[in-house]
């Protein structure tokens, strides 16, 4: 009896916290300023809410080995896949040429991006400090 | 106690649900709308985690698999997309 109060609150906690996870991420997406700082709240966010959701799964069905090699799956998906994609969309929204947010500081990729090629050109000032390093 | 639990998750994925679709209609660019699907298979997946839950059908499970794949494989194609065929924004 015990024990079955206890794996209930441990599933719910397991469930909340993720579904809470899952809340910012979307909330992120609406409020944050421009692509990449929306692409770095959903990525993370969204990947640790789910991977959470699926840990409550497999702990309600506790022992079946199915339900919880499914689980782990969706999770090793998730966490594998996600980082990729927001990669891979980030790069192409940099060179479309999507607008940063004003607030911006820096942006050390500018200029040196072939836009052409899309291929990325070391900073001019790389290879002259290490011509200048003293010698012996 | 988890009755309850299940009930208020299904209310704050609905919320979350409806604020990606607010930044899928309004994104100002096409990275972002992509964006926002992918986020939309994420929240999918984590629907289908709380069905699961609270129907106790454990095949739903194979479903959010495949879902998890799908969105990993759309994502790539749009990123694709964007990046060789689409129009630029800056020219």
């Amino acid at each position: 009896m015990m024990i079955d109060l206890l794996m209930e609150i441990l599933i719910s906690l397991f469930l909340l916290t993720g579904v809470g996870f899952m809340f910012v991420a979307a909330l992120g997406l609406l409020r944050m300023p421009d692509l990449p700082i929306r692409l770095h709240a959903t990525t993370k966010a969204g990947a640790l809410g789910g991977g959470l959701l699926m840990i409550a799964v497999g702990l309600e069905f506790f022992g079946d080995v199915a339900v919880a090699a499914k689980a782990a799956a969706i999770i090793v998906f998730l966490v594998l896949t996600g980082p990729v994609a927001a990669h891979l969309i980030g790069r192409a929204g940099y060179f479309v040429g999507v607008p940063m947010w004003s607030g911006t500081i820096k942006d050390e990729l500018k200029g040196r991006y072939d836009h052409k090629t899309q291929t990325l050109m070391s900073p001019p000032g790389l290879n002259k400090t290490r011509d200048e390093q003293p010698k012996g | 106690m988890l009755e309850f639990s299940i009930f208020i998750a299904y209310l704050v994925l609905g919320i979350s649900l409806v604020l990606i679709f607010f930044r899928l209609i309004l994104g100002p660019s096409l990275p972002d709308r992509v964006v926002a699907l992918e986020m939309l298979a994420t929240l999918t997946v984590g629907f289908i985690a709380v069905y699961t839950l609270s129907s106790g059908v454990t095949a739903f499970l194979d479903v959010a698999m495949v879902l998890a794949l799908t969105a990993f494989l759309a994502a790539v194609g749009f990123a694709r997309l964007i990046a060789k065929g689409g129009s630029r924004d800056d020219d």
